[in-house]
Parts: structure tokens; C-alpha cells; sequence
């Protein structure tokens, strides 16, 4: 039997990814497959790498038995794998670190991406920054005006704004835009998707570029049990975070992986992001994957507390991993994610982002029903400075317990 | 071979030593009873084939003329069923008029391509343009084409390589959707040297086998001869279009048609002599 680990083959997994793009775009795909094979296995690349992921992203960053958390929840093992503590204060740095040095070997030198919450647009333009590049960051008009903050952030980091005006003004029009923009500018541009998203072989870079994430939860995991964890849990939007966690688990298993989506103000109010759960086949961005959209194929608005996990869309490897039953895809709420915002912040000392909230929420659920002589490890994607103002219109109902 | 409409019409003008005139409307726009008379007064005008949009959320390769027309006709409740029924309409007044749909692989995707394909036909479609669909991912597009005998039209950019244009070749039918630029739809001042020499060659590689048509950026008499010039068997006009509705807001609707007629016929003399 095909190994999970070895998708994608020919660019799908199973039935999903692809290669669906204007013919302006076939050859600068074919240009990044072509480089991404050659230094996939050069290590004077992976050397570079590593040189920026340790001494200027700081990894390996630190997986942390949540104690006070275990003890509260009364069930198994909380650890927490703490991407929040990487530089730029996201995951989203390991893949703009990648594919900031990837296409630097390519010779471009104009590093166009698009962002939702802006973590994104912030990891690109450091990444642009220290390898001296020049970031142009495409962001829907309606997410500036959420994320006010790191709109400033990616200004001070050099990079230059387009805000998008066009369909609901989020981030799947900032992808359009960008997409737009490649197609228009393609000989010298890079373009630095986010996540494991878009046409073959974006899923499958970014992917790779986030397995550092579950490469070190396998050897750091020894430092406290000589077992594999018995479940792996993430918050999925895109999906990054999650396939850069679940990957290197992919073919263990005894190791139960689960992905969490927003379900905002709830999976039947309709105003969620819940893709893999709720959502249907389509073709969008580049790629054959599942898309919450209409009776008619138009693509839906999506909503959720988290602005990270808004989008309609999902990786193209995530749903072939839920048909096969191989990982497991909840959600939780809008009002469950911010129970645990609060929770963690209390009891751990941690402000984590509310997307990764989506995962520690789960993760408690899932715990109370375990053995407390079994673990679970979520991925904390990022922290949650970000979500400050967001959270403070609901402080009253927490802070005052 | 000139059983379909399509193949007909190019065969017929090449008789006449005409280049073909292809005009882009959004389907239901700017409402659906407007773009029926829309539709009539360009082909009064000389319209040799119609390209019919169907709305897509997300039109990534179109610029921000045929994107807002999208965004709009979706806010007003345009959907594909409506679309296919103006394609009904016209089909019944034009019998021999080649009519062509545009979208995204997505409107196809979500009842199916096979079945979509066929209430297409049904409705009197003789082909489709669907700009992210790569000959790559196009295995069972191309079979339904094949099966319906609907035309596979795909595009060919600037910077396609010469073993891929000839792929593109061999599995086009109808014609070929050579786009002239590198950028999303919408109207250009001007064309660069690069647009001349992907004509060209392609029209090289063809060996006159498949019609060659020049899409995006055009919108005047000259641009017409231009490409005309450059070899093209036939220019495609959408946003130059489009944004002569837009233009007409105030005004009513049988100035709109005169425009347009008028304009059609400036851009259908351009392929005339």
C-alpha cells in the first residue's frame, strides 16, 4: 500500500490538489517545481535554513506540558507545541523563511503574498526583510480593518500594502488579487502563498516546510515518554499548521490526529468556516479541494471570531487525510474559543491566538475522555497579541468569574 | 468538419477573406432582459460568435471591468440556469450564430462537469472557454467535449513554451484563445513587441490547422487591424464591452443598442479590409 507520506503523486492527493491556473501561470509552476526538486535535497540549502529557523526564528521552539491545564481538565496529558514562541509570533515563519530562501535561489527578487489576520503578510516581510527582498502584501480591506495592528507591523518591516476592495474584501479576494497580480507581473515575481493551499506544488512546499513543527515534536516527546502521543490536535484553516504537525505522523497509525475548524456562531447558523466539515468538492485557488460554497458553485462567505481560520477553502491534503478517515475534522465555536483564550491565559500564563485556541478547546474536550496516563499534543500556532482588541469586547463575561 | 457552427463560420470568412469578430457580454448583465436585447444589437453590429459569462465569485483572471460586472449580475441573482436560458433565447432567434460560454471550472464542478455540460449543449452552447482549466487537468472535460461535440477552447499565453502550445493545439477545437498579454482581461493602450511574436508563432506551430484567436486588451478598430495584421484569424472583445453598458447608466436603452451596434460595426469594418 502507498504510503500517506509519499502524497502527492503527480501533484493530487487521491482526487484532490492539481493544477487548476491560467496558461500565464503553467510556466512559473513548472519554474518553482522544478527549483523546490533541486533544493529539496541540497543541503547546502537545508544548512541555510536552519542557520535563520535557529538563530533568527529561534527553534526548536519548546513543547511544554500544560500541567495547571491538565490537572483542571482531569483527563490525559496536555503538552503544547509552541509555535506562538517563534519569531513573529506564528508557525507562518518556518514556511517564509523557506520560501523566502527558495526563491532567492530562483534569482526574484519581488516577493508578492497574500494575508488574512496578517500573520502571513508579517512573516513574509521579515522574511523579505532579512534576506533582502522586497515584500508586496496583498490584504482584504475588510481585514485591515480587523487587524489594524499588524497592518502597521508589515509597514515598519518595509513591506508594501495593497488593500483589496473587490468581492467580500477577505482573504480569499486577497489571494485573487495576488493571483492577478502574478499572472500580470510573473517573470520577476515570487509568489509566497501561506498555505498549504493552491496549485500543485504550494501544498506540498508549505507542507514541507512546516513538518519542522511535527519533526520535533517526535524527538522532544522522548523527553517525557518513550511512546508516540496518542493524539496530535491543530486548528485548521488553510491548514498549515495542522499538516506541518500531522505529516511526519502521517503513517504512525496508533497516533489519532485531529483538525479543528471554526465553526464561528455555530455549524447551522451557517456563519462558520467549517470546510472540511460542512463544505463540498469545487476547484478554487488552483487546486481541487473542498469549498464551502452555494448551490450554484459560488464561493461562500465564511465567518469566524479567528480572522487565520477564514476561508473557504482548505488543503488539498487534509481532505484526501478525512476521506480516508486517516485524521479526524471537529469544530468549535466562536464562544468555545474564547472559554479556552481565557482558560490558558489564566492557567498557563499563555495569551494564545484564537485560531490556535480552536485546538486547545478541543483538546480539553478530548482529554477529559482520555486516560491520564496518555498524551495529547496541540500546536499553540500562534500567539495572541494580536486578538487583544477582538477579545476585549468579550472580557466582561470572563474576566469578571 | 463544418457541421459545427463554430468551424462553419471561421470556414465561411475565410472564403469572404475576413478576420472574425468574437464579442464577450456577461450573461445577465447588466439584468437579464437588457442583456437579451444586448446580445441582439452586437450581433446587428457584425458579431461573427458570442462569448456568453457566466458570474463566478472569484474570476482570478479577469480584470476589475469583468470582475465588477461579475460581482454585480451575483448580487442581482444572476445564476447559471439563467444564463443557459439566454443562451436558449438566442439560440432560438440566431440559429446559426456560434455561441460560447466563459466561466470558471468551479460553475462546471458543482453539478458535475458531465451534466452541466450537457443542459449546455442542450440549451444550445457549441462550446466552452474555461480559464483555469490546464490541458493537464482536462482528461474528462476533453471526453465530455468529445461526447457533446461541444468545442475544448483553451488558452495560450505569451510565455507557453512551443511543446506545450502544440499540445494546447492538438486538443483545442473551435478555435484557440491566444491571450495577447501577460495580465488579467481589460482594455491596453497599447500592445508590446512580445504580443507580435507569440502570434506569430503559434500561428507557426499551427500550420493554419486551428483558428487562431487574439483575446484581452483589445477595444478599437486599430487593435483589430493590429492583430489582424499580426495573423490572427479572429479578436475577442469583452471589457471594451462591458464597460459601454456601464457607461450607459443614465441613458436608455435603445441609445445603449445604437452604441453598441455602432461600436460592433467599427470593430467588424477593422476586420473587413
Amino acid at each position: 500500500m502507498t504510503k500517506l507520506r509519499e502524497f502527492p503523486i503527480k501533484g493530487k492527493y487521491g482526487k484532490y490538489g492539481g493544477k487548476y491556473i491560467p496558461e500565464t501561470l503553467v510556466p512559473a509552476i513548472n519554474e518553482l517545481e522544478e527549483a523546490y526538486e533541486k533544493i529539496k535535497n541540497d543541503s547546502d540549502f537545508k544548512k541555510e535554513l536552519d542557520y535563520y529557523l535557529q538563530n533568527y526564528a529561534g527553534r526548536p521552539t519548546p513543547l511544554f506540558l500544560a500541567k495547571n491545564l491538565t490537572d483542571y481538565v482531569g483527563g490525559a496529558k496536555i503538552f503544547l507545541k509552541r509555535e506562538d514562541l517563534l519569531h513573529g509570533g506564528a508557525h507562518k515563519t518556518n514556511n517564509c523563511l523557506g520560501q523566502c530562501l527558495l526563491a532567492k535561489r530562483m534569482g526574484k527578487k519581488r516577493i508578492i503574498a497574500e494575508t488574512g489576520a496578517g500573520q502571513h503578510g508579517v512573516g513574509t516581510a521579515m522574511a523579505a526583510a532579512v534576506l533582502g527582498l522586497k515584500a508586496e502584501i496583498y490584504m482584504g480591506s475588510t481585514d485591515i480593518e480587523r487587524q489594524k495592528l499588524n497592518l502597521f507591523r508589515m509597514e515598519l518591516l518595509g513591506a508594501k500594502i495593497h488593500s483589496v476592495d473587490s468581492g467580500t474584501k477577505t482573504l480569499k479576494d486577497a489571494i485573487n488579487e495576488a493571483l492577478r497580480d502574478w499572472i500580470t507581473n510573473v517573470k520577476d515575481t515570487y509568489y509566497l502563498i501561506g498555505s498549504v493551499v493552491g496549485p500543485h506544488p504550494y501544498p506540498m512546499i508549505v507542507r514541507d516546510f512546516q513538518s519542522v513543527i511535527g519533526e520535533e515534536i517526535k524527538y522532544q516527546i522522548k523527553n517525557f515518554t518513550k511512546r508516540s502521543p496518542h493524539a496530535l490536535i491543530c486548528c485548521v484553516g488553510g491548514g498549515s499548521n495542522a499538516m506541518g504537525t500531522f505529516f511526519p505522523f502521517l503513517d504512525e497509525k496508533n497516533v489519532s490526529l485531529y483538525g479543528v475548524e471554526a465553526g464561528g456562531q455555530g455549524v447551522r447558523t451557517g456563519k462558520h468556516s467549517a470546510t472540511l466539515k460542512e463544505g463540498s468538492e469545487g476547484i478554487l485557488h488552483g487546486m481541487r479541494t473542498y469549498l464551502l460554497q452555494d448551490e450554484f458553485g459560488q464561493i461562500n462567505d465564511t465567518h469566524s471570531i479567528s480572522a487565520g481560520l477564514d476561508y473557504p477553502g482548505v488543503g488539498p491534503q487534509h481532505v484526501q487525510l478525512k476521506d480516508m478517515e486517516r485524521a479526524e475534522y471537529v469544530t468549535c465555536n466562536d464562544n468555545e474559543a474564547l472559554d479556552a483564550f481565557f482558560k490558558l491565559s489564566k492557567l498557563e500564563g499563555i495569551i494564545a491566538a484564537l485560531e490556535s485556541c480552536h485546538a486547545v478547546s478541543y483538546a480539553m474536550k478530548l482529554a477529559r475522555k482520555m486516560k491520564k496516563d496518555e498524551n495529547i499534543i496541540v500546536t499553540l500556532s500562534g500567539r495572541g497579541d494580536k486578538d487583544i482588541d477582538q477579545v476585549m469586547k468579550h472580557k466582561k463575561k470572563y474576566i469578571s468569574r | 468538419m463544418q457541421n459545427n457552427r463554430i468551424e462553419k463560420t471561421f470556414f465561411q470568412l475565410k472564403a469572404k477573406k475576413q478576420k472574425g469578430l468574437i464579442c464577450y457580454i456577461m450573461g445577465g448583465y447588466p439584468n437579464p432582459i437588457a442583456c437579451e436585447s444586448i446580445i441582439s444589437s452586437i450581433v446587428d453590429g457584425g458579431a461573427d460568435i458570442i462569448e456568453i459569462g457566466i458570474p463566478f465569485s472569484d474570476p482570478i483572471a479577469d480584470g476589475p471591468v469583468i470582475q465588477e460586472a461579475s460581482f454585480r449580475a451575483l448580487q442581482k441573482g444572476v445564476t447559471p440556469q439563467i444564463c443557459l436560458n439566454l443562451i436558449r433565447k438566442t439560440r432560438k432567434r440566431y440559429p446559426d450564430l456560434p455561441i460560447v460560454i466563459m466561466t470558471y471550472s468551479n460553475i462546471l464542478q458543482k453539478n458535475g462537469f458531465k451534466q452541466f455540460m450537457e443542459m449546455a449543449k442542450e440549451a444550445g452552447t457549441d462550446g466552452f472557454i474555461l480559464p483555469d482549466m490546464t490541458i493537464d487537468e482536462s482528461k474528462k472535460y476533453l471526453e465530455y467535449s468529445k461526447n457533446l461535440e461541444l468545442a475544448s477552447i483553451f488558452l495560450v499565453a505569451p510565455n507557453t513554451s512551443n511543446l506545450r502550445i502544440k499540445k494546447t493545439l492538438a486538443v483545442s477545437t473551435g478555435f484557440v484563445y491566444v491571450v495577447s498579454v501577460f495580465g488579467t482581461t481589460g482594455m491596453r493602450n497599447s500592445f508590446s513587441k512580445y504580443t507580435l511574436t507569440a502570434i506569430k508563432n503559434i500561428k507557426k506551430l499551427s500550420s493554419n490547422k486551428k483558428n487562431i484567436s487574439i483575446g484581452f486588451g483589445i477595444s478599437t478598430p486599430h487593435h483589430v487591424k493590429l492583430m489582424s495584421n499580426y495573423g490572427a484569424d479572429a479578436v475577442i472583445v469583452g471589457s471594451a464591452i462591458i464597460k459601454k453598458i456601464d457607461g450607459n447608466k443614465d441613458g436608455s436603452m435603445i441609445e445603449l443598442q445604437n452604441n453598441l451596434t455602432n461600436y460592433v460595426k467599427s470593430l467588424k469594418a477593422a476586420c473587413t479590409n
